[in-house]
Protein backbone atom coordinates (compact mmCIF):
# COMPACT_ATOMS: atom_id res chain seq x y z
CA UNK A 1 0.00 0.00 0.00
CA UNK A 2 2.86 2.45 0.79
CA UNK A 3 4.55 1.31 -2.28
CA UNK A 4 2.02 2.43 -4.28
CA UNK A 5 1.60 5.51 -2.22
CA UNK A 6 5.42 6.08 -3.05
CA UNK A 7 5.11 5.20 -6.74
CA UNK A 8 2.67 8.07 -7.32
CA UNK A 9 4.50 10.67 -5.14
CA UNK A 10 7.53 9.66 -7.09
CA UNK A 11 5.42 9.72 -10.68
CA UNK A 12 3.80 13.34 -9.55
CA UNK A 13 7.51 14.71 -8.94
CA UNK A 14 8.56 13.30 -12.09
CA UNK A 15 6.66 14.85 -14.59
CA UNK A 16 6.65 19.19 -14.50
CA UNK A 17 2.63 19.07 -13.47
CA UNK A 18 3.21 18.35 -10.21
CA UNK A 19 5.89 20.81 -9.51
CA UNK A 20 4.18 23.59 -11.57
CA UNK A 21 0.72 22.95 -9.58
CA UNK A 22 2.32 23.09 -6.18
CA UNK A 23 4.41 26.53 -7.08
CA UNK A 24 1.53 28.14 -8.66
CA UNK A 25 -0.62 27.19 -5.45
CA UNK A 26 2.06 28.18 -3.42
CA UNK A 27 2.28 31.18 -5.32
CA UNK A 28 -1.60 31.78 -4.71
CA UNK A 29 -1.72 31.21 -0.93
CA UNK A 30 1.53 33.75 -0.64
CA UNK A 31 -0.90 36.52 -2.14
CA UNK A 32 -3.77 35.80 -0.45
CA UNK A 33 -1.86 35.47 2.90
CA UNK A 34 0.10 39.21 2.21
CA UNK A 35 -3.51 40.81 1.09
CA UNK A 36 -4.93 39.53 4.15
CA UNK A 37 -1.87 40.99 6.76
CA UNK A 38 -2.24 44.29 4.68
CA UNK A 39 -6.07 44.60 4.78
CA UNK A 40 -6.01 43.49 8.57
CA UNK A 41 -4.55 46.65 9.48
CA UNK A 42 -7.41 48.94 7.30
CA UNK A 43 -9.92 46.92 8.37
CA UNK A 44 -9.12 46.63 11.95
CA UNK A 45 -8.43 50.69 12.46
CA UNK A 46 -12.07 51.21 10.58
CA UNK A 47 -13.66 49.16 13.20
CA UNK A 48 -15.22 51.38 15.68
CA UNK A 49 -17.49 49.24 17.86
CA UNK A 50 -16.47 45.92 19.49
CA UNK A 51 -18.29 43.49 17.99
CA UNK A 52 -16.43 44.24 14.78
CA UNK A 53 -13.29 43.81 15.73
CA UNK A 54 -11.76 40.37 15.22
CA UNK A 55 -7.98 38.55 15.87
CA UNK A 56 -5.78 38.69 13.22
CA UNK A 57 -5.60 35.07 13.30
CA UNK A 58 -9.27 35.02 12.16
CA UNK A 59 -9.06 37.54 9.97
CA UNK A 60 -6.02 36.42 7.39
CA UNK A 61 -7.14 32.38 7.93
CA UNK A 62 -10.43 33.69 6.82
CA UNK A 63 -9.11 35.12 3.79
CA UNK A 64 -6.36 32.26 3.08
CA UNK A 65 -8.69 29.26 4.33
CA UNK A 66 -11.92 30.25 2.55
CA UNK A 67 -9.69 30.84 -0.89
CA UNK A 68 -7.74 27.32 -0.22
CA UNK A 69 -11.38 25.39 -0.15
CA UNK A 70 -12.31 27.01 -3.73
CA UNK A 71 -8.59 26.61 -5.25
CA UNK A 72 -8.37 23.19 -4.39
CA UNK A 73 -11.35 22.51 -6.27
CA UNK A 74 -9.78 23.19 -9.39
CA UNK A 75 -6.45 21.67 -8.31
CA UNK A 76 -7.22 18.21 -7.23
CA UNK A 77 -9.21 17.27 -10.36
CA UNK A 78 -6.30 18.65 -12.21
CA UNK A 79 -3.86 16.04 -9.57
CA UNK A 80 -6.54 13.07 -9.61
CA UNK A 81 -7.77 12.51 -13.61
CA UNK A 82 -4.96 10.63 -14.32
CA UNK A 83 -4.40 8.11 -11.15
CA UNK A 84 -6.57 5.29 -12.57
CA UNK A 85 -7.69 6.86 -16.04
CA UNK A 86 -3.69 7.05 -16.99
CA UNK A 87 -2.99 3.76 -16.06
CA UNK A 88 -5.92 2.23 -17.74
CA UNK A 89 -4.98 4.15 -20.93
CA UNK A 90 -1.81 3.22 -20.54
CA UNK A 91 -2.38 -0.49 -20.20
CA UNK A 92 -0.26 0.14 -17.19
CA UNK A 93 -3.04 -1.74 -14.74
CA UNK A 94 -1.73 -5.44 -15.29
CA UNK A 95 1.04 -4.20 -13.70
CA UNK A 96 -0.38 -3.36 -10.71
CA UNK A 97 -3.04 -6.51 -10.89
CA UNK A 98 -0.40 -9.23 -11.06
CA UNK A 99 2.14 -7.84 -8.47
CA UNK A 100 1.00 -9.26 -5.29
CA UNK A 101 -1.31 -6.47 -4.07
CA UNK A 102 -5.52 -6.54 -3.12
CA UNK A 103 -7.35 -4.13 -5.06
CA UNK A 104 -7.55 -2.31 -1.80
CA UNK A 105 -4.11 -2.05 -1.85
CA UNK A 106 -3.71 -0.28 -4.96
CA UNK A 107 -7.03 2.29 -4.51
CA UNK A 108 -6.08 3.37 -1.14
CA UNK A 109 -2.53 3.48 -1.81
CA UNK A 110 -3.22 5.87 -4.78
CA UNK A 111 -5.19 7.94 -2.27
CA UNK A 112 -2.72 8.24 0.16
CA UNK A 113 0.13 9.21 -2.51
CA UNK A 114 -2.40 12.44 -3.60
CA UNK A 115 -3.50 13.29 -0.15
CA UNK A 116 0.80 13.10 0.93
CA UNK A 117 1.48 15.18 -2.31
CA UNK A 118 -1.52 18.17 -0.96
CA UNK A 119 -0.70 17.67 2.55
CA UNK A 120 1.99 20.14 1.80
CA UNK A 121 0.61 22.42 0.89
CA UNK A 122 -1.91 22.15 3.74
CA UNK A 123 0.89 22.35 6.08
CA UNK A 124 2.70 25.23 3.87
CA UNK A 125 -0.49 27.42 4.70
CA UNK A 126 -0.44 26.39 8.48
CA UNK A 127 3.16 27.25 9.06
CA UNK A 128 2.74 30.59 7.12
CA UNK A 129 0.41 31.66 9.22
CA UNK A 130 2.28 30.47 12.48
CA UNK A 131 4.57 33.03 11.28
CA UNK A 132 1.76 35.66 12.07
CA UNK A 133 3.56 34.86 15.66
CA UNK A 134 6.24 36.45 15.44
CA UNK A 135 4.20 39.73 15.65
CA UNK A 136 1.52 39.03 17.65
CA UNK A 137 -0.74 36.47 19.74
CA UNK A 138 -2.06 33.90 17.52
CA UNK A 139 -5.40 31.41 17.87
CA UNK A 140 -3.36 27.89 17.43
CA UNK A 141 -6.17 26.39 17.94
CA UNK A 142 -7.82 27.87 15.44
CA UNK A 143 -5.39 27.20 12.83
CA UNK A 144 -5.38 23.45 14.17
CA UNK A 145 -9.34 23.20 13.50
CA UNK A 146 -8.51 24.56 10.08
CA UNK A 147 -6.26 22.75 8.60
CA UNK A 148 -7.97 19.53 10.23
CA UNK A 149 -11.08 20.92 8.18
CA UNK A 150 -9.49 22.11 5.05
CA UNK A 151 -7.05 18.05 4.55
CA UNK A 152 -10.32 16.31 5.47
CA UNK A 153 -12.25 18.81 2.36
CA UNK A 154 -9.00 17.76 0.22
CA UNK A 155 -9.30 14.06 1.76
CA UNK A 156 -12.66 13.98 0.23
CA UNK A 157 -11.78 15.80 -3.12
CA UNK A 158 -9.43 13.11 -3.68
CA UNK A 159 -11.64 10.25 -3.28
CA UNK A 160 -14.13 11.59 -5.45
CA UNK A 161 -11.56 12.48 -7.83
CA UNK A 162 -9.94 8.89 -7.68
CA UNK A 163 -13.68 7.35 -8.26
CA UNK A 164 -13.84 8.68 -11.25
CA UNK A 165 -10.70 8.43 -12.82
CA UNK A 166 -11.34 4.81 -12.56
CA UNK A 167 -14.55 4.87 -14.59
CA UNK A 168 -13.14 6.30 -17.66
CA UNK A 169 -9.61 5.87 -19.41
CA UNK A 170 -9.52 9.60 -20.72
CA UNK A 171 -7.73 11.53 -17.85
CA UNK A 172 -9.94 14.32 -19.22
CA UNK A 173 -13.00 13.40 -18.77
CA UNK A 174 -12.16 12.19 -15.30
CA UNK A 175 -11.08 15.71 -14.37
CA UNK A 176 -14.04 17.82 -16.05
CA UNK A 177 -16.32 14.79 -13.95
CA UNK A 178 -14.79 15.09 -10.78
CA UNK A 179 -14.75 18.71 -11.17
CA UNK A 180 -18.69 19.39 -11.81
CA UNK A 181 -19.42 16.37 -8.80
CA UNK A 182 -17.42 18.68 -6.52
CA UNK A 183 -18.36 22.19 -8.02
CA UNK A 184 -22.12 20.97 -6.99
CA UNK A 185 -21.54 19.39 -3.96
CA UNK A 186 -19.48 22.58 -2.68
CA UNK A 187 -22.51 25.07 -3.89
CA UNK A 188 -25.34 22.92 -2.60
CA UNK A 189 -25.68 25.05 0.38
CA UNK A 190 -26.16 28.04 -1.63
CA UNK A 191 -29.09 26.55 -3.63
CA UNK A 192 -31.03 25.28 -0.63
CA UNK A 193 -29.75 27.79 1.55
CA UNK A 194 -33.62 29.13 2.07
CA UNK A 195 -34.52 26.11 3.82
CA UNK A 196 -32.08 25.67 6.98
CA UNK A 197 -33.52 22.76 7.81
CA UNK A 198 -33.45 20.39 4.55
CA UNK A 199 -31.57 17.32 4.16
CA UNK A 200 -29.87 18.01 1.15
CA UNK A 201 -27.86 20.65 2.74
CA UNK A 202 -26.46 17.97 4.94
CA UNK A 203 -24.71 16.70 1.75
CA UNK A 204 -22.82 20.02 1.09
CA UNK A 205 -19.38 19.43 1.40
CA UNK A 206 -19.28 23.24 2.68
CA UNK A 207 -21.82 23.24 5.08
CA UNK A 208 -19.57 20.76 7.27
CA UNK A 209 -16.38 22.43 6.35
CA UNK A 210 -18.03 25.75 7.78
CA UNK A 211 -17.38 24.47 10.99
CA UNK A 212 -13.96 23.45 10.82
CA UNK A 213 -13.34 27.11 9.46
CA UNK A 214 -15.50 29.01 12.25
CA UNK A 215 -12.84 26.94 14.52
CA UNK A 216 -15.02 24.23 15.88
CA UNK A 217 -13.67 20.68 15.76
CA UNK A 218 -16.66 18.74 15.57
CA UNK A 219 -17.25 15.05 15.56
CA UNK A 220 -20.20 14.92 13.33
CA UNK A 221 -18.34 16.60 10.48
CA UNK A 222 -15.44 14.06 11.12
CA UNK A 223 -17.71 11.16 10.51
CA UNK A 224 -19.09 13.46 7.32
CA UNK A 225 -15.71 13.40 5.56
CA UNK A 226 -14.14 9.88 7.23
CA UNK A 227 -18.23 8.59 5.70
CA UNK A 228 -17.69 10.40 2.03
CA UNK A 229 -13.78 9.33 1.48
CA UNK A 230 -14.66 5.88 2.36
CA UNK A 231 -17.82 5.78 0.42
CA UNK A 232 -15.56 6.51 -2.52
CA UNK A 233 -13.00 4.86 -1.84
CA UNK A 234 -15.23 1.77 -1.78
CA UNK A 235 -16.77 2.27 -4.91
CA UNK A 236 -13.22 2.76 -7.28
CA UNK A 237 -12.06 -0.59 -5.76
CA UNK A 238 -15.66 -2.28 -6.78
CA UNK A 239 -15.32 -0.50 -10.15
CA UNK A 240 -11.78 -1.94 -10.25
CA UNK A 241 -12.80 -5.66 -8.95
CA UNK A 242 -15.20 -5.75 -11.76
CA UNK A 243 -12.69 -5.16 -14.43
CA UNK A 244 -11.10 -8.40 -13.31
CA UNK A 245 -14.70 -10.00 -13.00
CA UNK A 246 -15.73 -9.04 -16.19
CA UNK A 247 -12.67 -8.37 -18.35
CA UNK B 1 4.16 -35.68 -10.14
CA UNK B 2 6.99 -33.76 -8.39
CA UNK B 3 7.19 -29.79 -8.21
CA UNK B 4 4.30 -29.08 -9.90
CA UNK B 5 4.61 -25.16 -10.33
CA UNK B 6 1.30 -23.88 -12.77
CA UNK B 7 -1.96 -26.36 -12.61
CA UNK B 8 -4.93 -24.73 -14.67
CA UNK B 9 -8.34 -26.83 -13.89
CA UNK B 10 -11.15 -26.63 -16.06
CA UNK B 11 -10.18 -23.07 -17.36
CA UNK B 12 -13.31 -21.42 -18.63
CA UNK B 13 -14.00 -17.77 -19.72
CA UNK B 14 -17.33 -16.45 -21.14
CA UNK B 15 -17.46 -13.06 -22.43
CA UNK B 16 -21.33 -12.24 -22.60
CA UNK B 17 -22.23 -16.28 -23.32
CA UNK B 18 -19.14 -16.79 -25.65
CA UNK B 19 -16.98 -18.99 -24.05
CA UNK B 20 -13.60 -17.29 -24.93
CA UNK B 21 -11.47 -20.28 -22.85
CA UNK B 22 -13.26 -22.77 -22.43
CA UNK B 23 -12.01 -26.16 -20.06
CA UNK B 24 -8.72 -25.47 -20.43
CA UNK B 25 -6.73 -27.86 -17.92
CA UNK B 26 -2.43 -28.44 -18.01
CA UNK B 27 -0.01 -28.81 -16.05
CA UNK B 28 3.61 -27.55 -15.66
CA UNK B 29 6.49 -28.71 -14.06
CA UNK B 30 9.67 -27.25 -12.39
CA UNK B 31 11.81 -26.68 -15.24
CA UNK B 32 9.67 -26.73 -18.15
CA UNK B 33 8.71 -24.17 -20.85
CA UNK B 34 5.58 -24.21 -22.04
CA UNK B 35 4.97 -22.30 -25.55
CA UNK B 36 1.79 -21.47 -26.06
CA UNK B 37 0.24 -21.50 -29.80
CA UNK B 38 -2.72 -20.26 -31.32
CA UNK B 39 -4.42 -17.85 -34.00
CA UNK B 40 -5.51 -14.41 -33.01
CA UNK B 41 -8.06 -14.37 -31.00
CA UNK B 42 -8.19 -18.20 -29.99
CA UNK B 43 -7.30 -16.67 -26.22
CA UNK B 44 -3.74 -17.28 -25.63
CA UNK B 45 -3.91 -13.65 -23.97
CA UNK B 46 -7.39 -14.49 -21.82
CA UNK B 47 -5.34 -17.86 -20.48
CA UNK B 48 -2.51 -16.12 -19.60
CA UNK B 49 -4.70 -13.04 -17.76
CA UNK B 50 -6.74 -15.87 -15.70
CA UNK B 51 -2.95 -17.79 -14.50
CA UNK B 52 -2.05 -14.32 -13.28
CA UNK B 53 -4.85 -13.31 -11.75
CA UNK B 54 -5.64 -10.70 -14.06
CA UNK B 55 -9.19 -12.10 -14.95
CA UNK B 56 -11.45 -14.00 -13.07
CA UNK B 57 -12.75 -17.23 -14.46
CA UNK B 58 -16.11 -17.77 -15.07
CA UNK B 59 -15.37 -21.64 -13.72
CA UNK B 60 -11.99 -23.76 -12.70
CA UNK B 61 -9.41 -22.63 -11.14
CA UNK B 62 -5.75 -21.82 -10.97
CA UNK B 63 -3.10 -23.30 -8.83
CA UNK B 64 0.33 -21.68 -8.73
CA UNK B 65 2.90 -23.83 -7.16
CA UNK B 66 -0.15 -25.65 -5.04
CA UNK B 67 -1.63 -21.63 -3.95
CA UNK B 68 -5.10 -21.37 -5.00
CA UNK B 69 -5.11 -18.23 -6.95
CA UNK B 70 -8.78 -17.21 -6.03
CA UNK B 71 -8.40 -17.93 -2.27
CA UNK B 72 -4.64 -16.68 -1.68
CA UNK B 73 -4.51 -14.16 -4.17
CA UNK B 74 -1.36 -12.08 -3.03
CA UNK B 75 0.76 -15.65 -2.21
CA UNK B 76 0.09 -17.11 -5.12
CA UNK B 77 1.01 -13.63 -7.28
CA UNK B 78 4.14 -13.30 -5.60
CA UNK B 79 5.34 -16.04 -7.19
CA UNK B 80 4.57 -14.84 -10.77
CA UNK B 81 6.32 -12.78 -12.95
CA UNK B 82 4.08 -11.43 -15.78
CA UNK B 83 4.55 -9.53 -19.37
CA UNK B 84 1.58 -8.46 -20.82
CA UNK B 85 1.01 -8.64 -24.37
CA UNK B 86 0.78 -4.50 -24.00
CA UNK B 87 4.14 -3.34 -22.02
CA UNK B 88 2.84 -1.92 -18.80
CA UNK B 89 5.85 0.84 -18.49
CA UNK B 90 5.35 3.89 -16.96
CA UNK B 91 7.10 5.96 -19.36
CA UNK B 92 7.42 8.75 -17.09
CA UNK B 93 10.84 7.05 -15.35
CA UNK B 94 14.14 5.72 -16.06
CA UNK B 95 14.84 2.34 -16.23
CA UNK B 96 16.37 1.91 -12.93
CA UNK B 97 13.87 3.87 -11.44
CA UNK B 98 11.10 1.67 -12.71
CA UNK B 99 12.87 -0.99 -12.10
CA UNK B 100 13.07 -0.51 -8.50
CA UNK B 101 9.31 0.23 -8.44
CA UNK B 102 8.71 -3.74 -9.45
CA UNK B 103 11.05 -4.97 -7.04
CA UNK B 104 9.53 -2.70 -4.07
CA UNK B 105 5.69 -4.05 -5.92
CA UNK B 106 6.87 -7.28 -5.56
CA UNK B 107 8.44 -7.20 -2.18
CA UNK B 108 11.70 -7.93 -2.82
CA UNK B 109 13.45 -6.92 0.67
CA UNK B 110 14.76 -3.58 0.07
CA UNK B 111 18.28 -4.38 1.50
CA UNK B 112 18.28 -6.75 -1.66
CA UNK B 113 16.74 -4.37 -4.15
CA UNK B 114 19.51 -2.41 -5.72
CA UNK B 115 21.04 -6.34 -6.51
CA UNK B 116 17.91 -7.51 -7.68
CA UNK B 117 17.93 -4.43 -10.16
CA UNK B 118 21.54 -5.14 -11.20
CA UNK B 119 21.20 -8.62 -11.81
CA UNK B 120 17.86 -8.28 -13.92
CA UNK B 121 19.60 -5.18 -16.44
CA UNK B 122 22.39 -7.80 -16.83
CA UNK B 123 19.98 -10.78 -17.37
CA UNK B 124 17.90 -8.27 -20.03
CA UNK B 125 21.05 -6.05 -21.23
CA UNK B 126 19.96 -3.01 -19.78
CA UNK B 127 22.98 -2.06 -18.01
CA UNK B 128 24.44 0.68 -20.37
CA UNK B 129 20.40 2.16 -20.47
CA UNK B 130 19.80 2.59 -16.55
CA UNK B 131 19.51 6.30 -16.62
CA UNK B 132 17.81 6.39 -19.69
CA UNK B 133 13.87 7.58 -19.71
CA UNK B 134 11.58 4.31 -20.51
CA UNK B 135 10.02 6.83 -22.94
CA UNK B 136 13.46 7.64 -24.97
CA UNK B 137 13.92 3.92 -25.23
CA UNK B 138 13.67 2.14 -28.70
CA UNK B 139 10.65 -0.47 -29.31
CA UNK B 140 13.28 -3.43 -28.44
CA UNK B 141 14.60 -1.99 -25.20
CA UNK B 142 10.91 -1.30 -24.00
CA UNK B 143 10.29 -4.91 -24.53
CA UNK B 144 13.58 -6.01 -22.80
CA UNK B 145 12.09 -3.58 -19.91
CA UNK B 146 9.47 -5.47 -19.86
CA UNK B 147 10.74 -8.63 -19.29
CA UNK B 148 13.30 -7.35 -16.70
CA UNK B 149 10.53 -6.31 -14.33
CA UNK B 150 8.98 -9.76 -15.44
CA UNK B 151 11.99 -11.67 -13.63
CA UNK B 152 12.88 -9.11 -11.27
CA UNK B 153 12.22 -10.96 -7.95
CA UNK B 154 13.04 -14.18 -9.14
CA UNK B 155 9.58 -15.62 -9.68
CA UNK B 156 8.81 -19.70 -9.97
CA UNK B 157 6.42 -18.85 -12.67
CA UNK B 158 7.52 -16.31 -15.36
CA UNK B 159 4.73 -15.83 -18.21
CA UNK B 160 5.57 -13.58 -21.48
CA UNK B 161 3.22 -13.23 -23.40
CA UNK B 162 4.33 -12.86 -26.91
CA UNK B 163 7.81 -11.79 -25.54
CA UNK B 164 9.89 -10.93 -28.90
CA UNK B 165 7.26 -8.78 -30.68
CA UNK B 166 9.11 -6.36 -32.30
CA UNK B 167 13.00 -7.67 -31.49
CA UNK B 168 15.28 -7.15 -33.93
CA UNK B 169 16.99 -10.92 -34.40
CA UNK B 170 19.83 -10.73 -32.56
CA UNK B 171 17.96 -9.53 -29.29
CA UNK B 172 15.86 -12.20 -30.68
CA UNK B 173 18.30 -14.49 -30.06
CA UNK B 174 19.31 -13.24 -26.21
CA UNK B 175 15.92 -13.63 -25.14
CA UNK B 176 15.77 -16.97 -26.13
CA UNK B 177 18.58 -17.81 -24.79
CA UNK B 178 17.35 -16.28 -21.36
CA UNK B 179 14.26 -18.08 -21.48
CA UNK B 180 16.27 -21.24 -21.57
CA UNK B 181 18.19 -20.07 -18.92
CA UNK B 182 15.37 -19.34 -16.66
CA UNK B 183 13.67 -21.85 -18.01
CA UNK B 184 16.11 -24.47 -16.46
CA UNK B 185 15.39 -23.21 -12.43
CA UNK B 186 11.46 -21.99 -12.79
CA UNK B 187 8.89 -22.82 -14.98
CA UNK B 188 8.35 -20.56 -18.07
CA UNK B 189 5.05 -20.08 -19.97
CA UNK B 190 5.72 -18.16 -23.35
CA UNK B 191 3.12 -17.37 -25.97
CA UNK B 192 4.02 -16.82 -29.89
CA UNK B 193 3.00 -16.93 -33.03
CA UNK B 194 6.83 -17.83 -34.35
CA UNK B 195 6.95 -21.75 -34.65
CA UNK B 196 10.57 -22.15 -34.81
CA UNK B 197 10.91 -20.19 -31.46
CA UNK B 198 8.50 -22.23 -29.98
CA UNK B 199 11.11 -25.34 -31.04
CA UNK B 200 13.90 -24.16 -29.92
CA UNK B 201 13.05 -22.53 -26.53
CA UNK B 202 9.66 -24.82 -24.99
CA UNK B 203 10.11 -28.70 -24.06
CA UNK B 204 6.09 -28.21 -24.15
CA UNK B 205 3.87 -26.95 -26.26
CA UNK B 206 -0.25 -26.24 -26.59
CA UNK B 207 -1.70 -25.13 -29.28
CA UNK B 208 -4.99 -23.54 -28.77
CA UNK B 209 -7.90 -22.66 -30.72
CA UNK B 210 -11.45 -21.17 -30.40
CA UNK B 211 -10.36 -21.04 -26.71
CA UNK B 212 -10.32 -24.94 -26.87
CA UNK B 213 -7.25 -26.83 -26.12
CA UNK B 214 -6.01 -29.36 -29.13
CA UNK B 215 -2.70 -29.99 -29.04
CA UNK B 216 -0.88 -30.42 -25.50
CA UNK B 217 2.33 -32.54 -25.60
CA UNK B 218 5.78 -32.55 -25.21
CA UNK B 219 8.01 -30.82 -28.28
CA UNK B 220 9.30 -34.32 -29.48
CA UNK B 221 6.06 -34.93 -30.89
CA UNK B 222 6.06 -32.12 -32.48
CA UNK B 223 8.90 -32.32 -34.11
CA UNK B 224 8.18 -35.36 -35.18
CA UNK B 225 5.50 -34.41 -37.07
CA UNK B 226 7.43 -31.58 -38.55
CA UNK B 227 10.95 -33.57 -39.89
CA UNK B 228 7.26 -35.79 -41.31
CA UNK B 229 6.98 -37.55 -43.80
CA UNK B 230 7.56 -35.53 -47.02
CA UNK B 231 10.17 -34.63 -49.25
CA UNK B 232 10.96 -31.84 -51.49
CA UNK B 233 12.19 -33.03 -54.84
CA UNK B 234 13.68 -30.29 -57.63
CA UNK B 235 13.98 -32.12 -60.70
CA UNK B 236 15.23 -30.40 -64.15
CA UNK B 237 13.78 -32.81 -66.72
CA UNK B 238 10.63 -33.39 -64.66
CA UNK B 239 9.29 -36.89 -65.65
CA UNK B 240 5.33 -37.73 -65.21
CA UNK B 241 3.65 -37.45 -61.37
CA UNK B 242 3.06 -40.98 -62.22
CA UNK B 243 6.57 -42.09 -62.66
CA UNK B 244 7.64 -40.72 -59.06
CA UNK B 245 4.26 -41.81 -57.64
CA UNK B 246 5.81 -45.24 -59.19
CA UNK B 247 8.84 -45.58 -56.77
CA UNK B 248 8.42 -47.74 -53.38
CA UNK B 249 6.75 -45.96 -50.62
CA UNK B 250 6.01 -43.34 -52.03
CA UNK B 251 1.91 -42.39 -51.33
CA UNK B 252 1.32 -39.13 -53.36
CA UNK B 253 2.86 -36.35 -55.27
CA UNK B 254 2.28 -32.66 -55.63
CA UNK B 255 4.05 -30.04 -57.73
CA UNK B 256 4.92 -26.59 -56.19
CA UNK B 257 6.61 -23.58 -57.89
CA UNK B 258 9.32 -25.90 -59.62
CA UNK B 259 9.39 -28.37 -56.71
CA UNK B 260 7.81 -31.45 -56.03
CA UNK B 261 6.17 -32.69 -53.01
CA UNK B 262 6.56 -36.41 -52.47
CA UNK B 263 4.77 -37.49 -49.65
CA UNK B 264 5.54 -41.00 -48.30
CA UNK B 265 4.16 -43.92 -45.92
CA UNK B 266 4.96 -43.98 -42.43
CA UNK B 267 8.34 -45.50 -41.91
CA UNK B 268 9.34 -45.92 -45.52
CA UNK B 269 12.62 -44.42 -46.37
CA UNK B 270 12.61 -43.93 -50.19
CA UNK B 271 15.26 -41.05 -50.75
CA UNK B 272 17.88 -43.14 -51.78
CA UNK B 273 15.19 -44.81 -54.07
CA UNK B 274 14.26 -41.22 -55.43
CA UNK B 275 17.91 -40.47 -56.00
CA UNK B 276 18.55 -43.72 -57.92
CA UNK B 277 15.47 -43.49 -60.03
CA UNK B 278 16.64 -40.07 -61.06
CA UNK B 279 20.21 -40.75 -61.79
CA UNK B 280 18.75 -43.92 -64.13
CA UNK B 281 16.46 -41.92 -65.67
CA UNK B 282 18.30 -38.65 -66.36
CA UNK B 283 15.69 -36.21 -64.03
CA UNK B 284 18.51 -33.82 -62.85
CA UNK B 285 18.10 -33.84 -59.60
CA UNK B 286 19.05 -30.76 -57.99
CA UNK B 287 17.04 -30.52 -54.66
CA UNK B 288 15.81 -33.35 -52.15
CA UNK B 289 15.13 -32.23 -48.88
CA UNK B 290 12.65 -33.11 -45.75
CA UNK B 291 9.84 -30.99 -46.39
CA UNK B 292 10.97 -28.14 -43.69
CA UNK B 293 7.03 -26.65 -43.53
CA UNK B 294 5.70 -29.08 -42.42
CA UNK B 295 5.45 -27.32 -38.61
CA UNK B 296 2.89 -24.97 -39.61
CA UNK B 297 1.30 -27.09 -42.11
CA UNK B 298 1.00 -29.30 -38.24
CA UNK B 299 -0.10 -26.01 -36.92
CA UNK B 300 -3.37 -25.25 -39.68
CA UNK B 301 -3.95 -29.05 -39.68
CA UNK B 302 -4.62 -28.74 -36.73
CA UNK B 303 -6.63 -25.60 -36.24
CA UNK B 304 -8.20 -25.90 -39.42
CA UNK B 305 -9.40 -29.63 -38.83
CA UNK B 306 -11.20 -27.85 -35.45
CA UNK B 307 -12.73 -25.49 -37.57
CA UNK B 308 -14.10 -28.18 -40.02
CA UNK B 309 -15.60 -30.47 -37.26
CA UNK B 310 -17.05 -27.03 -35.68
CA UNK B 311 -18.53 -25.82 -38.08
CA UNK B 312 -21.58 -28.82 -38.91
CA UNK B 313 -21.83 -29.13 -34.94
CA UNK B 314 -22.73 -25.29 -34.67
CA UNK B 315 -25.13 -25.46 -37.65
CA UNK B 316 -26.87 -28.31 -36.14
Amino acid sequence: MFNIARKELKSMFASPMGWVILAVLAAIFGNYFANGVTNYLEVASGAIRPAERVGITQFVSQTVYGSASFIMLFAVPLLSMRLIAEERRSQTLPFLFSAPLSITDIVVGKFLGLLIFLSTLILYIGFMLTTLNLWSDIDFGYILANTLGLFMLVGSFCALGIYFSSLTSQPIIAGILSFIALFILMILDRFFAADPTSVVLQFSLMKHFQSFANGLIDTGDIAYFALFVTTFLTLTIRRLDADRLRG
Amino acid sequence: MANLTVEAIELTRLYGGRAAVSDVTFQLQQGQVLGFLGPNGAGKSTTMKMLTGNLAPSAGSVKICGIDMMEHPKQAKALIGYLPEMRPLYKEFTVDEYLTIAARLHQVPSGQIKKAVAHAKERCGLTHMSKRLIENLSNGYQQRVGIAQAIIHNPMVVILDEPTVGLDPIQIRDIRALIKEIGQAHSVIVSTHILPEVEMVCDHVQIIDKGQLVFNGGIDVLKQQRIGNKLLVGLRHPPEAAALRAIPGVTAVEAIDGLWRVQFAEGAQPHEAIAQAAVAQQWGLYHLAPDQTSLEDVFVQLTYHDAATDAPAKAA
